[in-house]
Order: structure tokens, then C-alpha cells, then sequence
């Protein structure tokens, strides 16, 4: 079995339960996606299926001879699957492999925020407001002590790049599955902007 | 083709939702759900907006509860929880959200009836 595929992120809404409860959900259009490459632990190694995502007119020739007649694809990525699983290149996977109640885990990039001072970046209070401050509003504080230790300490939180980087969200719950529009509602925020690649998996940790 | 996140989910008009603007008086009847029990419960007063938002469109009623406290409640159009909207009363407001509803009171706070010609009416 398959256990995720990529989907591209449509945004977020609402569904009401039979209860006439609100959910705020976000939809994604998941796969379908082909089975570009098989590995078996006989020969890469490991046991994983490559999957091949979203159509394109165009592509360089080295990956046009890895798809070989299969389609041109612009993603393609890796997932394990158990050594017995029978897969075949060309095979189709699509959203039905999830079903209304499942849990999965959504990972994509998160939406870029350029050098980010500590304020927005780790939440800093910043300085005081008043008090005849200069300069002092969004500043950051001290980063350490004087002659002992002598240094800054590695890892300390500081201004710097935000964002843009591969998040992992864990525990979603699938809403609704819709395979005619390749269409999934997950309960629940994703990582990235509108349109963004994500992975979608059944969930590691399960219910 | 791709999916529009604005007509992804199906709308289904409820057909007991009267037609009404800002501005009009009217009574709207809910599910409230009451320990284990269901049961409706009316709320009657002005519309003071109405936001058109897909599947998240919702309007707010406005009345003078006890001792002269405003309550405003919120519906949303397509929840299965409303179960009527009935027209009182038609306003004539200029304006289509009334917040300035809330810094009013007394006489200030009435609005005016529209005056709608019979024959507008029927058609």
C-alpha cells in the first residue's frame, strides 16, 4: 500500500458537520500522481516508490529519459512502502487511498518571511515602549555575559531568515475525499501558500 | 482544471430563508441544542449587516434585550442549525452595515419603513 501522495494547496474554508457544526478546513488537490521508480532492497537499498506529480509541457532531457514514456512531470518525490507491496512503474495513485476519518500528516514550505527580526521571529517582547527609549523598541536584548564566557553561545535566538523551510504538520483529519475532483478536506491549517506543493501521508503516529 | 476554492463546496439555499436586506426586522428561528435535547428558539430584530461570503456568508440581528442591553446575534446562511428567517418589517436605511446602530438608543435607535409599492411587491 501506498501510503501518501503530492497534492498542491486550493486554500482554506469552511464545512458544516451533520451536527451543524462549523470546521475549518483546507482543501487539497491530491495527485494523481504516477509511479515514476521503484526501489527494492535488493538493489537501492531501501524500499520506496517515486512518485511523479503534476503535468508540464516542458523538461530537460535527462529527467524526460527517467519518466521515459510516462508523461513530463514537475515533482517528483520518495515513499517508503514495505518491501512485500506489489508496485508497478506507470501505476496511478490518487486520493482514494485516504478515506473520511483517516489521520495524516501534511508537509510542505512554509510561506517565506526574509530576515526576520527576533520580535516576529521568536516572539521577543522587545523593548519598552516609553521611558525615553531610542532605538531600543523591536530591539533584541542582550545575547550573553562579558570576558566569561567570552563568546555568544551557539544556538541563541537571534534576527535572521524566516520561513521557507520544510514543515511538518502531524494529526489532521481527513474531512472529506472526493476522487472525481482529486479533491481532500483536511481539518485544520497547512504549511505554505496557496498553490504550494504538498506531501500528504497517513499519519506516522496513527489515531 | 484547476479548483476554485470559491465554489468548491455546494451551496444549498435553505428555502425557508425569506429574502431580506439590511435594515429589516425580522425573526429568526435556530436549533439550540439543550443537554441532550433539540430544540428552536426565535430571535427577532434588525439586520444590521449581511456578508456574502460562499459557504461562510452569515448575517447579524441586533435587539434591545432586558434592561435596555443591545444583543446581537450572528447566523450563518447555510448552517444546518437555522431553520427559518421570516420578514417583519422592511427598513429604509442608506447604509448597508448599521454599526451605528450601537451608539444609538431610545427613539434615535428606529428606523423608518420602507414603503414598498404593491406592485413591486408581488412580482
Amino acid at each position: 500500500m501506498i501510503s501518501g501522495l503530492m497534492g498542491r494547496k486550493i486554500g482554506m474554508t469552511q464545512v458544516f458537520t451533520p451536527q451543524g457544526l462549523v470546521e475549518p478546513v483546507t482543501a487539497i488537490e491530491a495527485g494523481p500522481c504516477v509511479v515514476a521508480q521503484v526501489k527494492r532492497e535488493a538493489k537501492e537499498g531501501y524500499n520506496a516508490v517515486q512518485l511523479a506529480f503534476d503535468p508540464v509541457k516542458r523538461l530537460n532531457s535527462p529527467l524526460k529519459g527517467h519518466l521515459k514514456k510516462l508523461g513530463l512531470f514537475r515533482h517528483l518525490r520518495e515513499f517508503p512502502v514495505a518491501d512485500s507491496t506489489p508496485v508497478e512503474v506507470g501505476q496511478v495513485v490518487d486520493v482514494s487511498i485516504f478515506k473520511e476519518g483517516d489521520v495524516v500528516d501534511v508537509i510542505g514550505v512554509s510561506k517565506g518571511r526574509g530576515f526576520a527580526g527576533a520580535v516576529k521571529r521568536h516572539h521577543f517582547a522587545g523593548g519598552p515602549k516609553t521611558h525615553g527609549q531610542s532605538d531600543r523598541h523591536r530591539a533584541p536584548g542582550s545575547i550573553g555575559s562579558t570576558t566569561t564566557p567570552g563568546r555568544v553561545f551557539k544556538g541563541l535566538r537571534m534576527a535572521g531568515h524566516m520561513g521557507h523551510r520544510r514543515v511538518t504538520v502531524q494529526g489532521l483529519k481527513v474531512v472529506q475525499v472526493e476522487p472525481q475532483r482529486n479533491l481532500l478536506l483536511v481539518r485544520g491549517a497547512v504549511p505554505g501558500a496557496t498553490n504550494g506543493l504538498l506531501l500528504v501521508r497517513k499519519s506516522i503516529k496513527g489515531k | 482544471m484547476p479548483l476554485d476554492i470559491n465554489n468548491l463546496v455546494e451551496l444549498k439555499p435553505n428555502p425557508n430563508i425569506a429574502a431580506f436586506s439590511s435594515g429589516d426586522t425580522v425573526r429568526v428561528s435556530a436549533k439550540v441544542v439543550e443537554g441532550d435535547k433539540e430544540r428552536l428558539q426565535a430571535f427577532e430584530g434588525v439586520v444590521i449587516r449581511v456578508r456574502h461570503q460562499g459557504i461562510s456568508s452569515n448575517f447579524t440581528v441586533r435587539r434591545i434585550g432586558a434592561h435596555g442591553v443591545g444583543v446581537e446575534r450572528t447566523f450563518l446562511f447555510y448552517s444546518p442549525r437555522l431553520e427559518k428567517v421570516e420578514t417583519l418589517r422592511q427598513g429604509k436605511v442608506r447604509r448597508a452595515k448599521l454599526y451605528y446602530l450601537r451608539g444609538l438608543t431610545g427613539k434615535k435607535a428606529r428606523l423608518k419603513e420602507k414603503i414598498v409599492s404593491k406592485r413591486n411587491n408581488q412580482s
